[in-house]
Formats: C-alpha cells, structure tokens, sequence
C-alpha cells in the first residue's frame, strides 16, 4: 500500500531530471533524450492518477504520449542525420546559422 | 498449495527448463554441424563419441579452457555487458512458453510452463499478456548486438553491429504484424490461451491449427522474418563471414564469445517454439486413442519437441541450400514485400471474423 | 512487499536519471535512459496497468531507444563538448531554483487532500479493455495520430534521403 504522492514525487523528479538536461547539456541526441525522460515522468503520473480515479482513460493517454514520441523520434534523429551530415557537429550552440 | 511448495515447484520447474533448453542449444550446434556435413557430401564430427555426440563437450571445454582476451581500446564496461545482455535475454523469454499440458507428479499438479499456474477453478493459466511480454524481451535483446559492435571499437563489429540493429528493427514490424492475425482469431493474448483454442480437431483427425485456419500467409510471414530476427542465413548479414569477418562478435573470444553463440541458437529455439504455439497449436496435436495410456502422458511433450525439431531441422535445411542476401535486396524485402502482406493477411483475417460473427 | 518493491524501482529509476545527467558520452545516457524506462515499466505493473507496462518495453525500451542508440553509433561523433555555465546563472539561478521549489512545495502541501492508499494492481488494466477504449471513446484521436505517424515517415524519408538537396 502506497500512498500516491510517491508516485507523483517519482514523476516530479523524473521530469526536474529531464529539464535539467535539456538546460545544461549541448549534445543534440542528449537535448532528445531528456525530452524522452520528461514524457515518462508525465506517463507515470497519468498510470498514477488512473489507478487513484479507477479509470482507464490515463492509460489511453499513455499510449497516445507513446505514439508521438515515437513520431518525434524518428523525425528529430532523421534531422539530427541530415544537421550532422552538413555541419559535422552535434553541438546545439554550434548550429545557430539558418544557411550555411 | 502452500507458498513453499509453490516455491520449490517453480524453482523446480526453472531448473529443468533451462536445462533441457541448454542442452537443446548444445546439441543443434551438433545437429547444424552434421546436416550440413551431409549435405555438402561430408560426414560432420565424428571422431568425439560415437557419431560425434560428445563434440558440444568437448567444444563446451575449449571455450572454458581458451585465454579469455579483452583487445585493447575496447569500452570495457559495455564490451563487458554486451554477451551477457543477448544471453540472459535469449534465455529469459523461454519462461513464457507453455511447453505441456498440467502434469500430476507426486499428488502436486502444475502446468509445464515456468509462469504458468493452476486457478482457482483447476485450469491451467498464464500471464494474459504473455506474447506481448516476449515481443518485448526479443526486442530488447538488440542491444547486445549492437553494443558489442560499438564497444568493440573495430570497422567489422560496427558495420555487422549497424546492420543487425537496422535489420532486427526492420523485421520486428513484420514479425509482430503476422502474429495480429492469429490474435484476431484466437481472442487472446496469452500464449495458453492460445494453444486451448486449437485443441479441437475437423472430423477427428485434422488438428484445428491456426496454419490451417487460413493462416498459411502469415505463417510463412512469420518464418521469414524470423529467419531476418535471429540472423541465420539467408539474413545473416550482422555476421557475414565473407565480408565482416564474423560481423559484431570479431573481438570476442573463449567464452564470451560462446554466449554470443548460445543466445543465437537459444533465440532459435524460442522463436520455433513460438512458431509451433502460435500456428501449430503448441503442445496439442491429432488424437492418439489407440496408445496406452502411459504413452498418452508423454504425447503432448513429444508433439512439441518434435515441431520443435522440425524448425530447427529447417533453420539448418535452409542454411545449407540458400545463399545471403545482398543488404538493399534484405531492406526491400522486408518492407516492400512482407510489410504489405503481412497487413493483407491482418485487414482479410479482420474481414472474414467480422464477416463470420 | 509493494513498498519495497516501489522503492526498489524507483531507487533505479532515479540512479539513470542521475547518471543520465552525469555521464559525457552519449551511448552511456541512453543506457541509463533505458535503465529508466524499464524501471518504470516495472512500476506500472505494480499499478496494474500491464498492458501499458509491455507497450512501454516494446515501444520505448525495443523501438524508439534502439533508434537513438543505432543512430549514436552511425555518427560516432565522440564525447560531448563541456561548457561552462555563466556565473550570472550559478549566483542567482540556484538559490533562485531552490527558493521557487521551496515555495512550490509549501503551497502543495496547504492544498494537501486526504491521501489514499493505492494496493498492488488495485487497477486491473488488461490490453481488451485498454483497445476497447480505444476504438470507441477515443476513435477519432486514434485516427489522427495514425495520420500523424504516417507524416512522421514521410518526413524521416525525407529528410534522411541524400540525393537532390
């Protein structure tokens, strides 16, 4: 038996944790994957919330959270090849030209 | 049943399983070496043992025996990890697979499945997402491939490393889709669950398979991308020996390198048995009415381990009559040909369940 | 029992997310990301929710991660560069984060309700309900997302393709 604030603390630190990096770190694939931990933050607390409502609607939000993170992968690392291939870098500070 | 028997039978039946699932890996790399000596018009091993039967022993104690190398400028702690992930993976998703029917061994009966249990009304049953579960453990699976090519730091691992992790991706699409089609007729997904709803036979005689329910296509769907999964040839581009070297294990050697060896042929056998559960109806098959009872017990074991053989009878079959893809034709195949046919087989199958109810 | 268990995942969950933060190289923060998603499928089966559970193995930990870490090996860019922060950022912007949560928590817990215990599995999420759900109440959410993962391939075909710039 746990109380649910455990949970919501969980996902709290899980999502401090992903916003940290997102402001500290300079690799872009990194700056990706914060965003990945801030969403599963976001995902625990839903599956917290619908067990404590007793409804199935949060788990369906999960799924969808899922769907466009997957989406975002595919097309951010799709950019991060294509940035990669004609700056040959993957420091976000370096990538601050709209032309090259 | 009290929670220690419970305990005892579970660790029991862990015990046994990993056994015979280990010796089964030993002894198909002997079965591989024979086959296809005779089909190449040699003879195989035959100097250790009668036949060469001993030669797994003999080869278990030469990986033991052998210096165990870690080359230089290697990641240590991945490349480390790396064999260990792909077996501890390859060897975990045999829990799920529900091997017989319950058993009565010394007033105490459980099914022969490591998950599965007896419910309160005295069926068998199992975890309800149990196929989803090894879906899930397979694909994580990839990361001892590709973690051993990059951590290896040589151009061999990491090109056969890239592939496999490219070409698992790919075909897990496949992999998965042909396996809707079987979920939409048997309305479940637990693996149990699945085997009791082809346990009915037409006319007495013909089992009522899901292959022969109509699901012949996505059988041989499922056989490909199997094939592409455990990368056996044709698809056997992660370790192509003619332009790799051996593609994503070069750098590992003794009994490292054996783990790599035993988690492809331990995937081998999973993926076969959940061949044989999900298209040939598992443990159950025609009815034996004229065999004595003793025998009967054993029908259901013998039934799965023979399809079991017959897979990896084929693996083998194929290894020796078929040549390698290229890598475009391998990409074009799985997404061009079995990707739309596999969601073909789920619209149809969805069609004629709609159709029938 | 569940206390230990909860504890014990969420002690792994914290550890990745940690290490994430900590470690330079790329390949290491996605293993530790990983690390996080598997604990946490973990926990969502202590809250019952199994089908989320497995979703999260599949889709997270054997999809969308194998693509970070197959794309981390294609570029085999290295180590990240470290920069330094401003001081203008180290003077005000930690004591300032650590004002904000304190403030943050103390209105929380004015506005605390009565809290409820949640036992193992106390919700039973099996994959027929959760579909269910799904191709009724939220069909036409289920469609749109659909359309948007068909746009997501295009424009990773796209954008990835070499010839003609």
């Amino acid at each position: 038996m746990i109380p649910i604030s455990w949970y919501l603390l969980l996902s709290a630190f899980l999502f401090a944790c992903g916003v940290t990096g997102f402001l500290t770190k300079r690799n872009v694939i990194t700056l990706f994957m914060s965003i990945e931990l801030m969403l599963n933050g976001v995902n625990l607390s839903f599956i917290a919330f619908a067990t404590r409502l007793q409804t199935l609607d949060g788990h369906i939000f999960v799924f969808f959270v899922m769907v466009v993170a997957a989406a975002e992968a595919a097309v951010g690392l799709a950019i991060i090849i294509s940035v990669y291939r004609t700056r040959e870098t993957l420091n976000v500070d370096r990538v601050n030209l709209l032309k090259l | 049943m009290s929670a220690w028997t419970f305990l005892i039978v579970a660790v029991i039946k862990i015990a046994v399983t990993l056994g015979v699932l280990l010796t089964v890996v030993a002894y198909t790399v002997w079965l591989e070496r024979k086959v296809v000596g005779h089909i190449q018009n040699r003879w195989g091993p035959q100097r250790v043992g009668p036949f060469g039967l001993l030669q797994p022993l003999a080869d278990g104690i030469k990986f033991l025996l052998k210096e165990d190398l870690t080359p230089p400028y290697v990641e240590k702690h991945l490349y480390l990890l790396a064999p260990a992930l792909a077996l501890i993976m390859a060897l975990t998703s045999i829990a799920l697979v529900p091997i017989g029917p319950i058993v009565h061994l010394f007033g105490i009966s459980t099914p022969v499945q490591i998950t599965g249990v007896i419910d309160a009304t005295g069926q068998s049953s199992d975890i309800n997402v149990g196929l989803l579960i090894i879906l899930g453990i397979t694909s994580l699976g990839v990361y001892g491939i590709a973690l051993a090519g990059w951590s290896s730091n040589s151009k061999y691992s990491l090109l056969g490393s890239l592939r496999a992790s490219a070409q698992m991706m790919s075909y897990e699409v496949s992999l998965g889709l042909s396996l809707v089609g079987v979920l939409i007729l048997s309305g479940t997904l637990s693996l149990g669950g699945i085997v009791k709803g082809q346990l009915g036979t037409w006319f007495g005689v013909i089992p009522q398979w899901y292959i022969f329910r109509w699901q012949f296509v996505a059988f041989f769907i499922y056989m490909m991308s199997a094939f592409a999964e455990t990368n056996r040839i044709p698809f056997d581009l992660p370790e192509a020996e003619t332009e790799l070297v051996a593609g994503y294990h070069t750098e590992y050697s003794a009994m490292k390198f054996a783990m790599f060896f035993m988690a492809e042929y331990a995937n081998m056998v999973t993926v076969a048995c959940l061949a044989s559960v999900m298209f040939l109806g598992g443990w159950s098959g025609p009815p034996m009415p004229f065999l004595p009872a003793v025998v009967q017990a054993f029908l259901p074991l013998v039934w799965f381990s023979s399809k079991i053989f017959f897979f990896l009878f084929l693996y083998i079959w194929i290894r020796g009559t078929l040549p390698r893809f290229r890598y475009d034709q391998l990409m074009a195949f799985g997404w061009k040909f079995l990707f739309p046919l596999a969601l073909a087989n789920v619209v149809i199958t969805a069609f004629f369940v709609a159709w029938r109810a | 029992m569940h206390q230990f268990l909860f504890l014990l995942f969420g002690a792994f969950c914290v550890g990745g997310a940690i290490n994430l933060l900590l470690q330079k190289k790329t390949i290491n923060s996605a293993l530790s990301l990983i690390v996080v998603m598997g604990s946490l499928a973990l926990i969502y089966l202590l809250l019952g929710a199994e089908f989320v559970a497995v979703v999260q193995v599949i889709i997270y930990a054997g999809a969308i991660m194998v693509l970070y870490v197959f794309v981390i090996m294609l570029l085999n860019a290295g180590d990240e560069e470290v920069v330094k922060g401003s001081n203008v950022a180290k003077i005000f912007g930690i004591p300032g984060l650590f004002a904000g949560g304190i403030i943050g928590i103390w209105v929380l817990l004015q506005h605390r309700p009565a809290e409820k215990l949640l036992p193992i599995g106390a919700m039973y999420g099996p994959a027929d309900k959760v579909g269910e759900l799904l191709f009724t109440k939220y069909l036409l959410a289920f469609e749109v997302t659909s359309i948007l993962v068909l746009i997501a391939i295009m424009g990773a075909v796209v954008l990835t393709r070499r010839s003609r710039v």
